[in-house]
């Protein structure tokens, strides 16, 4: 019997519970020397509060980890370093007003002088044949170079285990090809990765080994290479996997939602400016916009939902109707309804009852409003209506938006446009952060209400989530809005090109996207 | 007479600076540190009670000394008062508007108390950081001629700037300010951080309060501050958070209350004192009004300024 | 063992009722204990300050009287706080609200009673508006922040009060003190209840608890204004506008500060004089505060604050503390129902050595 060296991590028992949830129930893990190692589940299924624990921000209620074979205390994310833990956050943990060094220098605990740390910079962009420029302020920086800070960060550690929290969120289909490179280049020399992720495709291309979790317990290990994505999908959701039903043929009516030439300059320093977006939805179609994360998207919604006003009255146009000077409420009136990406505090507000929330956008149009004043008893009837058609899991239209779980909130806000009947709806992320269950609810419930002839434009960053919902698609990029494509007819590799290839050099990236809206491959 | 003028003018506004200028440095590295600590009156009517206190006390026993240990007291008292705000602030996660009010209004309160039987009394100033022949001719009165608080408040300024921009201690401090979620996920003390923060911008407050009890008027009357600490705020607004700007505006705002003084003296104004005594909030709004529409993205602010940071949910 | 906050799913209404109460309370028990180390009579001057004023007889109107400007203010303070923003100059609106009606009130001597009154409330009202008004334009045209400007504004206002009633204004007959003539009969609030001098601020007070019962409670401006503070990019996406709320609630604030300003100097003072600001716009910060900026809870709130104003004055000439004792206790109050604000939102635990726990488990 040959004796095998001690796993690099390895977790025994451990758990972890929040107020009103168990998020992770004894949970065992092993992660081998030099291995990618996936952790495979939904949301809310407990990735996040594990590596968490692994990393020293969260201590554990019960268990051990162990680290090279020996038992591990990971007060804090500095003893986690210490270790050689390194780890690269789904929400960045940079600073936007600072430069890329002064970012690299607060994410090291050795006191470098300005050269050093310059050097070693340097050494580890070479290494790895990574771009950045380290005097850049970070706020300027796009999402993927951002990240590569929080790579670099890592590798200046030259980490034993390195975690990445959901990486490729943000990326463009070439940028996850080079991310991935880098990675398999450091499990040859020997680092362990932990791969946090619920894209199944990349887990088959990247992983050596799958841990699996569903409701904060470990569900199953598999090969990734052997497993079909179907089977890893079923045990993550602990169900069969439902299709949405789509109607073969889909019949498009006239033009309901339009854009002419939308342009408006950015709301924020940080924010992206609209420039010349032409689109247009017609009844009974789903109208699908891809694109990275901060190109555009929340600013298109809210030139859309009326948050932002259009220069021009013509602007935003619905049912043949210049609405770009109407406001919100005017807007809502006349039938145009929007769901925003975020759920707490923008969709909805978390300290509210869903009876307030439904209130929020449903007062006029759904008339609970008389002589300036709300009517409680008509706005607690259309929450319970909700609640109930969207079969949303709460104790009553009384419960605290921010009580319920993001799939149930999701659900609750999305049944609460459209059964406010909507011309045409407006949806940003609708699944993100959401179980499959409520996804494929939410799905359904969008392809029903094109049926009905209403027009939806839904914004996301998951294209395979546009490929299969979406009627026609185009791709936002620094605020430009290329042409339209039918679903079906567009390449993945020619919507990733739209997306932006491979960010890092903006200007490039402009040639290319217009080149792009000059000759349609 | 012309130049004897000029140089009293200058005198006067380098004295009438000095108490904003200290307050004000110790707000800007509160606020760097992502808290706004709206106390700072209060703060300094605690520095001014205790500095008086303590120098009165200790007279007897420890002759040239006792202001030095008056000092030291009213520095202790400020950042002991800043305490409660910020046990309150950073560990309940009040509200740090209401809060700073509240150590406002109590400060106010408990120096009166506490100042009562004081009222009345005299000490000796607290001037002459230099022997006096230094400070004879004029030149020598600007350069050497102040009390040692003087020279103080403009060391403090002067390493506040280095602090900030040099050391790995100010980038810290800096980055919890920018983004305390970040910070805290690195595995950097936050709160740990805004306490010496609050406890830094509390002490020189307090040291910044006696320089109204123990040079300007060497005696304690109740709310003798009048109002110097909200200007104080407006300064650390007026400065972009940065420490030079903060030098430059502080003798702005001093400037503007000699002219009170000297409005009040001579009585050469046309205009009625009031005039003059409402000038420096006049002016404090309008340059607020200045800074801030040049920042509308609010951008040169510390992007967590106010916000409440519950580390553990 | 250490203690630790878990958040709770939804705040708790029994805390929520029970926090201020306490903080009343304890304010009290810190006091007597404060007073007795100070070398006071620490549980007399407590029963001094805050039960003399409710049972000795004719105190309680007195209680009444100084809690009419307090709610009045405080009802107005409590929508910009819903929405977090902060007018804390309400005393300088105070201030300006009553000398604009009393500018109205030199300007008509001869008007009778049915023209002068509400001409001089309706000044008033402007008044404060006015003062107010500064604040808002500066905060949404040159986004200012209000907490400094309208702070500012209180000193501004101070000085105006002093060169108009030591100028202008002057009272010929007043022996040169720096005072304004007094109003004529026809420029006087008559005592509405015979046989008391309940004050027809209090009235007001309790009619105008009422409307903002409504408002806060079912109309479409108060959920506005509260979705405006608690997530305001929630309330641009639910259509509504932030500096409309900006320009709303400092308006109704200021507005409100006036007509106390004005209701004040026209029924109690006759005048108005150096003493004429006391306070109550600063106090009202509180009362809201502690009246969980709820109009109810405000009504109550302004009650108990107005008995540590008399109750101060008792304690004062019976046990001899300071003056400034009752800045203290409001003060004092404040930060308790700041600190017990987190009980709402969270739940104190004792946690058994739970770190330690996770890292040395023994080995297996």
């Amino acid at each position: 019997m040959k004796v095998e060296a001690p796993p690099r991590l390895e977790l025994v028992g451990v758990s972890k519970s929040f107020p009103g949830v168990r998020a992770n129930d004894a949970i065992n893990l092993k992660v081998r020397s030099g291995e990618i190692h996936a952790l495979l589940g939904e949301n809310g299924a407990g990735k996040s509060t594990l590596v968490k624990m692994i990393y020293g921000i969260l201590a554990p209620d019960e268990g051990q980890i162990l680290f090279d074979g020996a038992l591990a205390r990971i007060s804090n994310p500095r003893a986690a370093r210490r270790l050689g833990i390194g780890m690269v956050f789904q929400h960045f943990s940079l600073f936007e007003a600072m430069t890329v060094l002064e970012n690299i220098a607060l994410g090291l605990d050795a006191r470098l002088s300005q050269r050093e740390l310059l050097a070693e910079f340097h050494r580890v962009l070479d290494a790895y044949h990574l771009k950045l420029d380290p005097r850049r302020i970070v706020s300027t920086l796009s999402v993927g170079e951002r990240q590569r800070i929080e790579i670099v960060r890592a590798l200046l550690l030259d980490p034993r285990l390195l975690i990445m929290d959901e990486p490729t969120s943000v990326l463009t289909p070439q940028e996850v090809e080079q991310l991935f490179e880098t990675l398999r280049r450091l499990s040859a020399g020997g680092c362990s990765i932990l791969y946090i992720s619920h894209k199944l495709h990349e887990i088959v291309a990247l992983c050596d080994t799958a841990t699996i979790l569903r409701g904060g317990k470990v569900v199953g290990t598999a090969d990734p290479r052997r497993e079909t994505s179907r089977s890893m999908a079923e045990m993550m959701i602990g169900a069969n996997l439902k299709e949405i039903t789509k109607p073969a043929e889909r019949i498009f009516g006239p033009p309901k939602l339009e854009t002419q030439n939308l342009s408006l300059p950015k709301p924020t320093e940080f924010g992206v400016s609209l420039k010349d977006v032409t689109l247009c939805v017609r009844a009974g179609e789903i109208f699908g916009v891809a694109g990275v994360a901060g190109n555009g998207q929340n600013e298109l919604l809210s030139a859309l939902s009326g948050e932002t006003l259009a220069p021009g009255a013509e602007a935003v146009i619905l049912s043949g109707e210049p609405v770009g000077r109407l406001r919100v409420t005017e807007r809502r009136n006349l039938g145009l309804c929007a769901v925003p990406e975020e759920r707490h505090g923008h969709a909805a507000v978390s300290e509210f009852s869903l009876t307030d929330n439904a209130s929020l956008t449903g007062r006029d149009r759904m008339a609970f409003v008389s002589f300036g004043l709300i009517d409680p008893g008509k706005a607690t009837t259309y929450a319970s209506e909700v609640i109930g058609a969207f079969t949303v899991k709460a104790t009553g239209p009384g419960a605290l938006a921010g009580s319920l779980s993001g799939g149930n909130l999701q659900k609750f806000i999305m049944g609460r446009e459209i059964m406010q009947h909507p011309e045409a709806l407006v949806v940003c992320q609708p699944t993100w952060g959401v179980d499959a269950g409520a996804a494929s609810a939410i799905h359904q419930a969008i392809v029903d209400l094109s049926a009905r002839g209403s027009a939806v434009l839904v914004v996301s960053q998951d294209l395979d989530e546009l490929l299969t919902l979406c009627d026609t698609i185009a791709v936002i990029n620094l605020g430009r809005l290329s042409k339209t494509m039918k679903v079906g007819e567009a390449s993945i590799e020619e919507i990733g090109l739209l997306m932006g290839g491979v960010h890092g050099d903006p200007s490039a990236t402009i040639e290319l996207t217009e080149q792009l809206h000059a000759h349609p491959v | 007479m012309t130049l004897e003028f000029l140089i009293d003018a200058l005198v006067t506004v380098i004295g009438v600076t000095t108490p904003i200028l200290l307050a004000a440095t110790g707000e800007l590295v509160v606020e760097k540190s992502g808290v706004l600590n709206l106390g700072v009156e209060g703060m300094m009517l605690i520095g001014a009670v205790t500095g008086f206190a303590v120098t009165l006390t200790c007279g007897d026993s420890l002759g040239d000394f006792a202001p030095w240990f008056g000092v030291i007291a009213a520095g202790v008292a400020g950042a002991a008062s800043s305490m409660l705000f910020a046990v309150l602030v950073l560990t309940l996660g009040s509200n740090q508007v209401a809060t700073g009010l509240a150590l406002a209004i109590f400060g106010i309160g408990l120096s009166s108390l506490v100042g009562a039987s004081y009222v009345g009394m005299v000490i000796a100033p607290f001037n002459q950081a230099f022997p006096a022949w230094l400070a004879e001719d004029p030149i020598g009165r600007v350069a050497f001629g102040h009390s040692p608080l003087v020279y103080f408040a403009l060391i403090m300024v002067i390493a506040a700037g280095w602090f900030l921009n040099r050391t790995r201690a100010g980038l810290i401090l800096r980055a919890v300010g920018e983004n305390d979620i970040s910070a805290h996920s690195i595995g950097y003390p936050v709160l740990a951080i805004r306490y010496a923060a609050i406890a830094f911008g509390g002490a020189m407050a307090g040291i910044g309060g006696s320089y109204f009890s123990m040079v300007i008027t060497p005696m304690w009357a109740e709310q003798m501050t009048a109002g110097r600490g909200w200007i104080a705020l407006a300064l650390v607004v007026f400065s972009s958070w940065r420490p030079g700007r903060l030098l430059v505006g502080a003798y702005f705002f001093g400037i503007l209350m000699t002219l009170e003084l000297y409005a009040k003296a001579s009585g050469f104004s046309c205009l009625p004192s009031q005039f003059w005594a409402a000038m420096p909030y006049i002016m404090a709004v309008a340059v607020l009004a200045v800074m801030s529409a040049r920042d509308v993205a609010g951008s040169e602010a510390p992007a967590c300024l106010g916000r409440p940071f519950m580390p553990n949910s | 063992m250490r203690i630790r906050f878990e958040k709770r799913l939804a705040p708790s209404r029994f805390m929520l009722v029970a926090t201020p109460v306490a903080s009343v309370v304890l304010t009290m028990l810190l006091g007597a204990i404060i007073f007795q180390l100070l070398g006071f009579d620490g549980p007399d001057a407590i029963w001094q300050t805050f039960v003399t004023p409710i049972v000795a007889p004719y105190k309680w109107q007195d209680v009444l009287t100084k809690a009419a400007p307090l709610i009045i203010i405080a009802l107005g303070l409590l929508l910009g706080n819903q929405a977090k923003i902060w007018n804390i100059g309400a005393e300088g609106q105070y201030v300006i609200g009553a000398l604009t009606g009393a500018g109205l009130a030199f300007a008509m001597p001869g008007a009778p009673a049915f023209v002068a009154i509400p001409v001089m409330i309706a000044g008033g009202i402007f008044g404060g508006m006015v003062w107010a008004g500064m604040p808002a334009v500066l905060r949404t045209r040159f986004h200012v922040s209000e907490v400094l400007s309208t702070l500012m504004l209180v000193y501004v206002a101070m000085q105006v009060l002093n060169y108009l009633i030591g100028g202008p204004w002057k009272d010929p007959n007043g022996h040169n003190f720096p005072q304004t003539p007094p109003f004529t009969a026809a420029q006087t609030l008559p005592h509405v209840i015979p046989g008391t001098v309940i004050p027809p601020g209090f009235l007001v007070a309790i009619a105008l608890t009422l409307v903002f019962w409504v408002l806060t409670a079912r109309s479409v401006y108060g959920f506005s204004v509260r979705t405006v503070g608690v997530a305001p990019s929630a309330a641009r996406y639910g259509g509504f506008d932030a500096s409309r709320t900006v320009w709303s609630t400092l308006m109704i604030s200021g507005g409100m500060a006036g007509l106390a300003g004005i209701l004040e100097s026209m029924s109690q003072l006759g005048q108005i004089n150096l003493g004429f600001p006391s306070g109550y716009g600063f106090t009202a910060i509180i009362v809201s505060f502690l009246g969980r900026l709820h109009p109810l809870g405000v009504f109550l709130a302004g009650l108990i604050l107005a008995v540590t104003y008399v109750g101060g004055q008792v304690a004062q000439t019976v046990v001899h503390v300071p003056e400034a004792t009752a800045g203290i206790f409001q003060a004092t109050m404040l930060f308790f129902i700041l600190a017990s604000d987190i009980l709402v939102r969270y739940r104190l635990r004792l946690v058994r050595g739970a770190r330690r726990a996770a890292a040395a488990g023994a080995p297996a």
